[in-house]
């Protein structure tokens, strides 16, 4: 063993035996708890953005448990299952705003359901900061583009589009 | 693979699992099927040749795999609300698993005439 060698017990000693420099009349330097606010943290660096996303997922959840197995039920099920559908099919759905505001709201809480759900799956996997970036942009494009046509489609159909 | 990939959960981790890649297959359906849905304004002959691959037999097992994808989705979505929402949520959090899993078979029993009808009786005859 070489004179060097730290011996742990030195350390605990010098601690206890007043060789410290600080004291009730030398106090230590105060150090900030590293996540408080200070006086330069900027305003507005945290949001509550992480949490209303997650309570988001939940409720939207629910109301598309009654919104899509509806929907499903309907196109897949009753009345002859997916054979009966058609443009004219279609036509018959749109003509009543009930329909119209359910297929509306399906669109846009399934459409915000699914793309925060990705962006978090795209934020699990993507490890690249570049990758990560370019995915989740081009994952908000796709989204906003979706939402937007579906969105026309509903209120400018046109039954007698020929 | 990325690292540390030891983790080997119970049937916990199996369900997220199966939320996750539902979730994420569903999603991409409902992207094409906007899509498709918007041919209704290009015209009615576009969108009835479209809405006609809906009805081949091949794809029509694939809108039975999309409800499995869905009512798993749906049921497992409600199982994580209680376990988030409900206080004795963590404590039955397995006894629910099994029952969404439970009415899972039932439902895509109940779903398998309706749904496959039309192709049974294009393929089998009526
Ligand atoms: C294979 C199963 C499905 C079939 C056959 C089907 C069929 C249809 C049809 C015929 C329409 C036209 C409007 C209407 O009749 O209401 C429509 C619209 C719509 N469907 Fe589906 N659907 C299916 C699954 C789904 C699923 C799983 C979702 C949601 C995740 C969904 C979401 C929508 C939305 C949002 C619209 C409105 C589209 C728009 O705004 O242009 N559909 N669907
Ligand atoms: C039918 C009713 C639905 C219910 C009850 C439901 C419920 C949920 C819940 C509670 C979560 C959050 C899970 C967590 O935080 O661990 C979630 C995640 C997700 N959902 Fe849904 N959802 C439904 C429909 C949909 C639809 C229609 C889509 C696609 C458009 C979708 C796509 C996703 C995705 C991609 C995730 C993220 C999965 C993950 O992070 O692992 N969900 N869902």
């Amino acid at each position: 063993m070489s004179a060097e060698t730290h011996n742990p017990v030195d350390a605990a000693d010098a601690a206890d035996g007043g060789v410290t420099p600080f004291g009730p009349d030398n106090p230590a330097p105060f150090i900030e708890p590293p996540r408080a606010r200070t006086k330069r943290t900027p305003r507005a660096t945290r949001t509550n953005f992480e949490m209303y996303g997650w309570l988001f997922m939940r409720l939207s959840g629910i109301v598309l448990v009654v919104l899509v197995l509806g929907h499903l039920l309907i196109q897949l099920v009753l009345d002859g299952g997916v054979s009966k559908i058609g443009f004219a099919f279609v036509a018959g759905r749109w003509a009543n705003p009930f329909w119209q505001l359910w297929d509306l709201a399906m669109l846009w809480l399934a459409m915000l359901h699914g793309a925060n759900g990705l962006r978090t799956v795209i934020n699990d996997y993507a490890e690249r900061d570049v990758t990560r970036t370019w995915l989740k942009w081009l994952l908000y494009a796709a989204t906003v583009f979706t939402v937007l046509l579906g969105t026309l489609v509903i209120f400018t159909f046109d039954p007698n589009i020929q | 693979m990325p690292a540390g990939t030891l983790y080997r959960g119970r049937e916990g981790m199996w369900s997220w699992v199966a939320h996750r890649v539902t979730g994420v297959l569903i999603f991409f359906f409902l992207f094409v099927h906007v899509l498709d849905t918007a041919l209704v304004r290009v015209s009615p002959q576009d969108y009835d040749k479209v809405v006609a691959t809906y009805k081949n037999p091949v794809v029509n097992l694939m809108e039975y795999g999309l409800v499995a994808a869905i009512l798993f989705h749906a049921l497992n979505g409600l199982r994580v609300i209680a376990v988030d929402f409900w206080s004795k949520g963590p404590k039955y959090q397995r006894q629910m698993l099994w029952s969404v899993v439970g009415i899972w078979v039932v439902l895509m029993a109940g779903a398998f005439y309706p749904v496959l009808q039309h192709s049974l009786h294009d393929l089998f005859g009526s």
